[in-house]
């Protein structure tokens, strides 16, 4: 998985966001414009077909009123031929827009000799000629602009045709039936010819331009192009022949709703790569006739596109104006960022004197970069006040385990400590607690035939009473070597600690001295745990407490002797309460109990059998749990006189 | 079918090109041809002929005339403003009481004349004709419609029919005259959709009379008899060019077209051109260019039938064509 940091998120999301709201806004628009410019186009088209229909329509309004009038004229059955001659010229004399005006007769209807009676007077060089129409090769009774009117009876406007005469115009005829009354019966007696030429439409059909290629053309009633801007097409080509050349479907379908009247705004296929375009098709009121208008959709939409294309340029320079505003700002966050979290690095790897990044923005990065500095300074005092402390604990640790190893140190260590001497074994361990504590023990000679051995436990720990230790020792031996009895010594050895002793301390002591020759013990007890005797045969046993205080408080304490007398193999074993308080795991106590249990399964131990095994058995107990207390055990075995 | 046919007849056409072209032209001959009508896809094999210098290929030097409303082709024979002339076999047939000419060739072999009503007019058959206004053109084309009405005693009122189908297209009449490959396709390029219209061919009314044919004074016939069978088979080669390039064929009908002013539009002679290989080319006689004795025989007996004839040629003094 890669990686991406708050820029890269940063930019990314509020950019797709922007892109998305801009091309959202972009499209709209265009879709929106496009919409309100149809609906404009299509009624501008309705406008203009509408205005260039009317006026269309204005004109053969106008030629239609002039043929009918001339037709009402003709039923007048009095009319001379003279008449209707100056009928006719007058006619095309007054009316400009007309171009030629035809009045033709049935055959024989005016005259019983003549085939053909049809005057014809149009213009011609700026003036009007006359001929009379109908011979063998031309037969006006076939024509279309006599033929239609007689069979429909009623007024027609013919198809447009080329006029070979008049120079290739596209001409349209208007012609109106006439009849008379013969016999009583209303007959048919001829029609009425309007020529219109059709060069003004052209002109002002050619005038209506939409777009850059837009325009619009005429359809005569069979869909023959009238006008067109292709002139290949006016005359020669239908709406339909160019549907069929082209293949379209469409265009046939549009061709026969545009002849069929209707008026509509309508979407034309993509006809001869032309593209799509609009159509917008209305009928003339006479005629028959239909106008076409033509918008290209490309050009019509070609605004709005335009603008599309403008939006969606602004939008892209706002777009990366925005890239780079939110870059920046992203790198406004990160960099500061990146710079602490290089220092949150090297102060992790210790270099608290780094000089943090130097940041001035006034926001939550200013504030981080604050917090930075001000947890920077903290821990480099923190760290200061530590190793100070750290150090100054160290050299206390130091001297400490110096104390101990001096305390330690005036205890005897060296076993079998009278390897000369047969009618004992005396034997002892200490194994310290973490903390100097202040047990003790210790064996002498008082003279040539008493031993002395104890063991003591000063109350609490530390310095004090690893002081309290070595005084009590020293005090201890300094005095029974006088001779004195066990009781004696205690008694004096108290009354020396309790003095001054302000710090109400006090040691626990058990202390025994032995004839080594007869095996007779006296002891005395200061608070101590009882110490176990065990014989040579036999179970082994406590040796009751003299219910004496422990030593150090009260100065004036007496404390007594007792005798109890070993036989050869007994062994008298001292401890201290680290033995029986040492504590498994669970906080489970060795105790005496157990002490005792273990002490009589043993079968005839020597004095450091006897040690080294319960050491080992405590070991085992507390599985290694820390030890709290000192240990100290001592055991002395009588052997009795030995012989050399 | 019709490929292998037209195959083969290429095959002919070569073989008698190159002994055309064999003989010893020490000159071309100038000769000149008039067709019935104005320029169009009708005569598209001609003017193919022309373009593709097949004629002088043959030894001619032939002019082509244009026809029209005001031209007559028999008359241009009689005059001696043309050599060669085509008409209908039914014109041909009336103008030899007349006029001594032969047919030296027979292109077109059915009938492509009908009569057109409109769905709407509810005509089914020619017997719903009854008392219709019919629009009829003049001469040789009336001749099929009244033998028809005169066959099933049908009377109809006709209008003479112009140059155009306005008055059709009004309802003026009920039916109007149209070849096949004319006006039929002027209704459709008039709006018209094919649904809209119900025909009623001669040819489906035991009328089918051969058309365009190549017609002389049997004094050319006698004179040229080599240089005529040349000319017909010249035609038919560019006839079977214009069937085999028909865009080519458009171009030179279309230019023509417009030379000569007449309103052109490609989709329309298109289809003419078509409908020209569809009554040229037919699976009858096995060789373009023959009159059908059978066909002979029956467009003279409608003729007699109908009055339009009494004095009648026989097939081999009227028939100076090529034989199968």
């Amino acid at each position: 998985m890669k990686r991406h940091g708050i820029a890269f998120k940063l930019t990314t999301l509020t950019l797709s966001c922007a892109f998305i709201i801009l091309a959202a806004i972009v499209g709209y628009n265009y879709y929106c414009s496009r919409d309100v410019i149809l609906r404009q186009s299509e009624e501008n088209s309705r406008l203009l077909a509408h205005q260039t229909t009317s006026s269309i329509d204005a004109v053969l309004s106008s030629v239609e009123k002039v043929a009918q009038n001339i037709a009402f004229s003709l039923e007048d059955a009095t009319l001379t031929k003279e008449e209707i001659l100056d009928l006719n010229r007058r006619v095309i004399s007054n009316n400009p827009e007309i171009y030629g005006m035809a009045i033709a007769f049935e055959p024989y209807f005016l005259d019983k000799e003549k085939l053909y009676f049809a005057p014809y007077h149009y213009r011609s060089a700026g003036r009007i000629s006359f001929s009379m129409l109908g011979s063998p090769s031309y037969r006006y009774f076939y024509m279309d602009w006599y033929q239609i009117p007689k069979e429909l009876e009623r007024a027609v406007w013919t198809e447009p045709y080329n006029d070979e005469g008049g120079g290739g115009v596209t001409m349209a005829t208007y012609t109106v039936p006439f009849f008379r009354t013969v016999n009583g019966k209303r007959v048919f007696a001829g029609v009425v010819t309007a020529d219109i030429s059709l060069e003004w439409l052209e002109d002002m059909i050619s005038h209506i331009s939409i777009f850059d290629t837009g325009y619009a053309f005429l359809l005569s009633r069979h869909g023959t192009f009238i006008t067109h801007p292709d002139r290949n097409l006016i005359m020669n080509e239908t709406i339909f022949t160019l549907a069929e050349e082209s293949k379209s479907e469409q265009l046939r379908k549009i061709g026969q709703d545009m002849l069929g009247g209707d008026n509509s705004f309508v979407l034309l296929e993509d006809v001869a790569g032309k593209g799509e375009r609009y159509l917008y098709h209305a009928r003339l009121k006479y005629g028959g006739w239909a106008l076409g208008i033509i918008f290209p959709k490309a050009e019509m939409f070609a605004d709005v596109t335009r603008l599309s294309r403008i939006m969606t340029l602004i939008g892209l320079a706002g777009f990366a104006l925005l890239v780079g505003v939110i870059i920046l700002i992203a790198r406004r966050i990160t960099t500061p960022l990146t710079k602490l979290s290089g220092a949150a690095h090297e102060i992790a790897s210790g270099n608290l004197d780094l000089k943090l990044p130097e940041i001035t923005s006034n926001d939550e990065v200013g504030d981080l970069a604050q917090s930075f500095t001000y947890m920077k300074n903290s821990l480099k005092e923190f760290i200061r006040d530590l190793t100070s402390t750290t150090a100054a604990k160290e050299r206390i640790e130091s001297e400490l385990r110096i104390a101990r190893d001096i305390q330690m140190g005036i205890l005897p260590k060296l076993f079998p400590a009278f390897p000369e001497r047969d009618e004992f074994e005396v034997f002892a361990s200490i194994e310290p607690a973490k903390e100097v504590g202040g047990d003790l023990y210790d064996f002498f000679f008082v003279d040539e035939d008493h031993f002395c051995f104890l063991v003591g436990d000063v109350s609490g720990k530390g310095v004090p009473a690893a002081f309290f230790m070595a005084v009590t020792k020293t005090l201890l031996k300094v005095v029974s070597e006088r001779g004195l009895d066990p009781g004696e010594v205690l008694t004096k050895v108290n009354a020396d600690l309790a003095t001054d002793n302000e710090s109400c301390m006090f040691v626990t002591l058990f202390l025994a001295i032995i004839d080594i020759h007869t095996g007779e013990t006296r002891y005395a007890n200061a608070g101590h745990n009882p110490p176990i005797h065990i014989p040579e045969t036999g179970k082994p046993e406590w040796i009751p407490p003299l219910g004496d205080p422990v030593a150090g408080i009260m100065e004036d304490m007496e404390y007594t002797t007792k005798s109890l007398t070993l036989t050869p193999g007994d062994i008298l074993f001292i401890y201290t309460d680290g033995v029986t308080e040492a504590m498994d795991p669970a906080q489970k106590l060795y105790s005496e109990e157990r002490l005792m249990e273990h002490v009589e399964t043993m079968n005839k131990p020597s004095a450091p059998e006897l040690v080294k095994d319960l050491d080992t058995s405590i070991k085992k107990f507390t599985l290694g749990a820390e030890q709290s207390d000192d240990i100290t055990m001592l055991a002395f075995q009588f052997n009795g006189e030995q012989d050399k | 079918m019709i490929s292998m046919q037209r195959i083969t007849q290429l095959l002919l056409l070569s073989v008698l090109g190159i002994c055309i072209t064999a003989a010893p032209s020490l000159a071309l001959e100038k000769k000149s041809i008039i067709l019935q009508w104005l320029p169009q896809a009708q005569f598209a094999g001609f003017y193919m002929a022309k373009d593709k210098g097949f004629y002088e290929e043959a030894g001619i030097d032939l002019t082509i005339i244009s026809g029209g409303p005001d031209v007559l082709a028999s008359e241009y024979l009689e005059a001696g403003k043309a050599d060669f002339a085509t008409m209908f076999l039914s014109t041909g047939l009336q103008r030899r009481g007349t006029l001594p000419i032969v047919n030296i060739g027979q292109i077109v072999q059915h009938s492509a004349l009908m009569l057109i009503t409109k769905t709407s007019s509810n005509i089914k058959s020619v017997e719903d004709l009854r008392g219709k206004k019919v629009g009829l053109w003049a001469n040789e084309f009336q001749m099929q419609a009244r033998a028809l009405f005169k066959r099933k005693g049908i009377p109809v009122t006709i209008v003479p029919q112009s140059d155009s189908l306005d008055l059709f297209m009004r309802n003026g009449v009920q039916a109007a005259s149209g070849m096949w490959y004319n006006e039929y396709h002027t209704l459709l390029s008039y709006g018209l959709d094919k649904n809209e219209l119900r025909t009623f061919s001669f040819s489906d009314y035991g009328l089918d009379f051969p058309e365009d044919g190549i017609y002389c004074l049997e004094k050319t016939a006698n004179t040229y008899p080599e240089l005529c069978e040349a000319l017909v088979q010249a035609t038919i080669r560019g006839w079977m060019y214009a069937f085999n390039h028909p865009e080519e064929a458009l171009d030179s009908v279309l230019r023509r077209m417009k030379k000569s002013g007449t309103p052109a539009n490609r989709a329309h002679q298109r289809w003419m051109l078509k409908r020209m290989e569809d009554i040229i080319v037919t699976d009858k006689v096995p060789a373009m260019g023959v009159l059908n004795k059978k066909d002979f025989q029956r467009v003279r007996n409608a003729l007699i039938e109908t009055g339009f004839l009494n004095n009648v040629p026989l097939f081999p003094e009227f028939y100076r064509g090529p034989v199968r």
